[in-house]
Formats: structure tokens, sequence, C-alpha cells
């Protein structure tokens, strides 16, 4: 039998100080805090700070949204992040065709600048901070945040919070693009450009591994890809004539918990110690902020298992005790009955007691990266980081990122793990228990299920009819002939963007405007 | 014989299609003809492929919910072009509850979250024969 990470890492039964010399401490470790960051991105961690509990909702209308956030703010949750429907994602409005079945499904209906001021509605943006999951739409919701902040009397200066705004892993993971690659990276640059000059403490991109792989990816791709992204952003802002040290450091990343607890811990290490590598040396950074790589940690959904569904509870646990013990600066972590319909309050609050338990009551966080310096993890550590580098020089030979994306080759590395992985899954030799091990008869545990409510699409809808009704049409199409002519110009959309949000234009018309100069991309397939 | 002629659709906005291409690599290894249309099709798409191709299987996968809305969609499309004799599978994450519905509506079989990509393949295989 043999032995292996779930990336197919060959682990042996006992390691040494071999694997692990005392000398390579200064260099490859360091203290928490400080170059390389292997360790840690802060030197006290969470003795300084905990980290945040960051659970996702959102969903149907925004008011029922604004009930939940409210909740979960009760309940002790310390930042909030918001999930949007697929319309809206996709820059649709609630009463487009094809929007038919779709709205307030997977999160929140947002139209209009009148839903997002509904959805902050009582919560102050200077208390809390939002982590938003939207990228191709990202400048419409992040012009209707700085909005509402402004009704609000919070100053654009003073709102903190995240934009995933990381297209690039739509095109090779999630897929929720519209426009094609070029001008997709444009706009996601153009919020980091805005938000350097007029919204300092937002965290403008989060380019996510945590997709790439659910999409199928194993550990090593997941940080390879991610860390390329991540490449591929720096180096179109340095072409934009921005400088590094100005942006980089609102620059946040995430990855997710899979399976293998010290493989997923020592992913994490690595992925610090490569980052601050690559910030140094590539594009010298000075600034130790922008050598920090900050990271949300998700549970993945794709480890969850239908059958036997408690069992997921226990998962989850593992997820977040990966994220402690990784060093993350947010944790999600997902709740038991994901695997089915979106969350039942129930087991959205257990996810959230799941994360206190470790805070508060197992002593995880007393101590800085309590696994340094076992010889497994650091040696873990170090084949990790030496494979990913591999696929960065691949990618680099390829011409980068863009280019390693429309070949197809990021599209097929990742199809052929989830196809080695499912055969591993097929023939037992990775065991998912409920499911191809210890199955049960019984039916087990059926869930309290979230309902979708078939009233929340006619709502939204005549929400959005009677928004049209209300607005100066006047206002609005002058908004929408000022953003065409930015974007014809080629200059930053944000101001024209925020400008039409506050004459109410919706999401549709402001991304109608975007398609209609850019057009929509068809994404090339690969399945063999 | 023919080779049996599979379409494989994503229909709706949502973008996950790691399953989708899964099965779709299990057929195409199974000898199966395999052409898998991509991302946030439309029904009428779905059933203009089907027709232009000479499928004998469609296969949809859902995992945003909206199966009961955008299933019977295709169904009645296949079945106003004269195509009620292609066999419509439906994957992804539908709940139990939802499978007669689905079954009443004219999909043959349902696969739920967990199925192995090769039940689908002997599935389609037993069909045949």
């Amino acid at each position: 039998m043999s032995f292996t990470t779930d990336s197919g890492i060959p682990v042996k039964a006992v390691y040494t100080p071999d694997d692990f010399p005392e000398r390579d401490y200064p260099k490859k470790l360091g203290a928490p805090g400080e170059y390389p960051y292997t360790r840690g991105v802060y030197p006290t961690m969470y003795r300084g700070q905990l980290w945040t509990m960051r659970q996702y909702a959102g969903f149907g209308t925004a008011e029922e949204t604004n009930r939940r956030f409210r909740y979960l703010l009760e309940q002790g949750s310390t930042g909030l992040s918001m999930a949007f429907d697929l319309p809206t994602q996709l820059g649709l409005d609630s009463d487009a065709p094809a929007a038919e079945g779709a709205v307030g499904r997977v999160g929140v209906a947002v139209d209009s600048l009148a839903d997002m001021e509904t959805i902050f509605e009582g919560i102050p943006l200077d208390k809390v901070s939002t982590s938003m999951t939207i990228n191709a739409t990202a400048p419409v919701l992040l012009a209707m945040v700085l909005a509402v902040g402004e009704r609000q009397g919070v100053p654009a200066a003073k709102l903190s919070g995240t934009t995933q705004n990381d297209i690039l892993k739509e095109f090779i993971a999630r897929g929720t693009y519209i426009f094609p690659p070029q001008p997709s990276l444009k706009l996601a640059l153009d919020i980091v450009e805005y938000c350097q000059r007029h919204v300092p403490r937002w965290n403008t991109m989060n380019i996510a591994g945590y997709h790439i792989r659910e999409a199928g990816a194993d550990a090593i791709q997941e940080l390879a890809f991610t860390l390329a992204n991540a490449i591929a952003y720096i180096e179109a802002a340095v072409r934009r004539g921005l400088a590094v040290d100005e942006f980089a450091p609102r620059l946040s990343y995430s990855l997710g918990c899979f399976r293998d607890l010290f493989e997923e811990i020592a992913k994490y290490r690595a992925a610090r110690r490569l980052f601050a590598r690559i910030m140094k040396e590539r594009f010298h950074a000075r600034d130790p902020k922008s050598l920090l790589f900050r990271t949300f940690s998700g549970s993945c959904g794709s480890t969850l298992v239908a059958q036997q569904p408690l069992n997921n509870i226990v998962r989850v646990t593992l997820h977040a005790l990966m994220g402690v013990l990784g060093g993350h600066q947010a944790i999600h972590t997902a709740c038991w009955d994901e695997g089915f319909a979106l969350p039942s309050q129930e087991a959205a609050t257990i996810a959230l007691r799941t994360q206190q338990i470790l805070a508060y009551e197992s002593g995880l966080a007393n101590t800085v990266d309590p696994l340094a310096g076992s010889y497994y993890v650091e040696s873990l550590t170090d084949e990790i980081e030496r494979r990913a580098e591999e696929y960065l020089s691949k990618i680099d030979a390829m011409g980068g990122m863009l280019a390693a994306i429309e070949s197809g080759y990021i599209g097929r590395e990742i199809q052929a793990a989830a196809v080695r992985y499912q055969r591993a899954v097929d023939s037992g030799e990775k065991v998912i228990v409920g499911l191809n091990k210890f199955q049960s008869e019984e039916a087990g545990e059926t869930p309290d299920l979230f309902e979708a409510d078939p009233e929340v699409e006619p709502r939204q809808k005549r929400k959005l009819a009677e928004l049209k009704g209300r607005r100066s049409p006047d206002e609005v199409n002058q908004a929408l002939r000022q953003l065409q002519e930015t974007i014809a110009r080629n200059e930053n959309v944000m101001p024209a963007v925020l400008d039409a949000v506050k004459a109410y234009a919706t999401v549709g018309e402001i991304c109608a405007v975007m398609r209609k100069h850019w057009g929509e991309y068809r994404a090339p397939v690969h399945i063999a | 014989m023919k080779n049996t002629r599979v379409l494989l659709a994503k229909v709706g906005l949502d973008g996950h299609d790691r399953g989708l291409k899964l099965v779709a690599h299990y057929l195409m290894e199974a000898g199966m003809e395999v052409i898998y249309l991509g991302l946030r099709q439309t029904p009428e798409q779905v059933v203009s492929a089907a027709l232009e191709e000479d499928v004998d299987v469609v296969g949809l996968s859902f995992l945003a919910g909206d199966h009961l809305i955008l299933a019977p969609r295709v169904l009645e499309g296949l079945k106003r072009s004269g195509l009620e004799e292609v066999m419509v599978l439906v994957g992804g994450i539908v709940l139990e509850r939802d499978v007669p519905r689905l079954e009443a509506m004219g999909v043959r079989k349902v696969f739920l979250p967990g199925t192995p990509p090769g039940e689908i393949v002997n599935f389609i295989q037993g069909a045949a024969t």
C-alpha cells in the first residue's frame, strides 16, 4: 500500500531532522510577521486579533438578506460575506428572460441601488466590513456600496470590505464571466486604481484558489494557478502605471480547505513564503505590506457529502482547524446541509459555533503557527512550494497566465486532475465515508431544508417595475451616455458607474452599455 | 451499429460544470460521441442542437435549483421538434423529493449527488441495448 497526500505527494512513515535541518530555520521560516512570512503575516497572529468569522450569506430579496445579516451580527459574526444571485453576477436584471428561475436563488437579487440600501438598513458601514463575492459586475456592486456609505454619512475613506473581483478564475473555474478576457481584466484593474485613490481601506481583489480547487484542481495546482493569476493582475497594474507598493497591500487571497489536514496547512504556509518571494524578487516590492499573503479560507463544498449529512459537521470542523493552524485572517465554515439546498438558519448557526468553539475552547489560538518545526509539515511545505514553482515556470514559458488560459492549458490540467480524483473515488482508493465506504441503509437525518420562496421572483420584478416608474429617466439616460463615452475613451469606468448607480440605473442597464462595447465571451470547452 | 450520441449542456446561468465535464469524459471513454454545449445554454439552444446533431441522449446538469423551471422547457421543446424519442437525463444538486416530478415531466432518470459517473455510463448503455 502506498501512502500519499490527497494531491499525490508521497508520504514517508517517519520524518526526522534530515527532512528539516535546524539550519534551515532562519531562511525558510523566520519569525512570524517577518520575511518570508511562512509562520504567518503578523507577529502575534490570533493573540493580537482572532480571525474574522466570515459566514457567507445572502438570498432572496434585499429585505431577507438584511434580516439574515442582522441575525449573524447579533450572533457574534464579525464580518459579512455577501452572496449574489446569478443574474446579478452576470449583469442581468430580474426581469430579463434569461433570469427566470434564478432570481434570489443562490444569493440576493440586486437590481439597483434601492436594493443595496435595503440590504444595509440599520447596518452601519463604518462598523462592519463587507466581503462581496462578485466578479464580472464588481464595479457596479462596489459603486452601490460606496453610494450607500455616502447616504449613511460614511466617507469612502472609512469604508472597509472586499470585492472578490478576480475575473481570471471565472474563465478557468467558476464560469461567471461576461466580457472577453482583456476588457474583463481592464474592469478589474479599474477597481484597483479607483480604490487606491478614493477607498484606501478597501480590499480591491480577493484572488481566489478556492474555486479552482472546487473545479477539480489538486492542492498544488490550486496554489500555482492562484499565484499565476495574481502575477497576471500585478503585471497588468504595473503596465497601467500603478506602483506595486501602492496597490499590492490591498490585494487579498483565498484558498480552499479540502480533506488532507497536513497538506492543506503546508499549502497555506508555502503560499505565504512563495508569494513573499515573488513580490520581493519579481516585483521589487519594498513595503512589507505588499509581501503579505493575507488569506480567507473556505470549506470546500465538494468535500461535503449528501449521504449521512450530519457527518459534514465533523468535516467542517476539520476545515476550520486547517484554517486556524494555517494562519488565515478570515475563515468561512460551510453548513452541513449545503449539499442539498441553501443552508437553514440552524445549520448556519452551527457552522459559526464551530469556529467559536475552536477560538474560545480549544486553546488553538494561544500561540502562533504551532506546527512549525514539525519535520513532516516543514518537508511538505517545501515540497508543495517546489511543485507550485514548477507550474509557475511552465506558465511563464507559455507567455503568462492569460495565454495559458486562452490556450486551454489550465482548463485541461484541472480537468485531468478532476478525472484522477474521481477514479480514485471509484476504485475506493480515496475513501469518502458514507459514500463509497460505511454506507448506511437508513435514510439518516433529513435536513430541515431551506425552501426557496416562489414569491421572491415576482416580488423582485414588481420592485424593479416600481423603481423604473419612480426614477428620473433623463438622469438615467444621461448617466448611461456618460458611461458609454467613458468606455469609448478607455478611461476608468468607476466614476461614471457611480453616477449611473446614484441615478438608480440598474445592473442590467449598466452592463448592457458594456456588453454593447465589448461583446460577450464564449469560452472554449475542454473535456478530453 | 452507430455510436450512441450524447448532447450535454448546462442550462441556466450556473457556471459550475466539473461534474458534467467528468460525465462527458467517462462517456467518451466508453466510446460514445459526446457534444458538450458548455455553459449558459437556453432550452431553445439545446433543442436545436439536439435536432442538428441527431442525438440519442440529452444530459442536463443543474446545481442552482432551477431544474423544475428549465428541464420542462427542454422536454417540451424536444417534443415540439418531434424528438420525444430522445432520452433526457438530469444530474446535479436535485432534491430527492423533486425526482418524481421530473420523471413525470418525461426525464428518464435523475442522478443525485454522489452518483459515480460510471453508473451514468451503464445506464445509457443498458437503455441502448
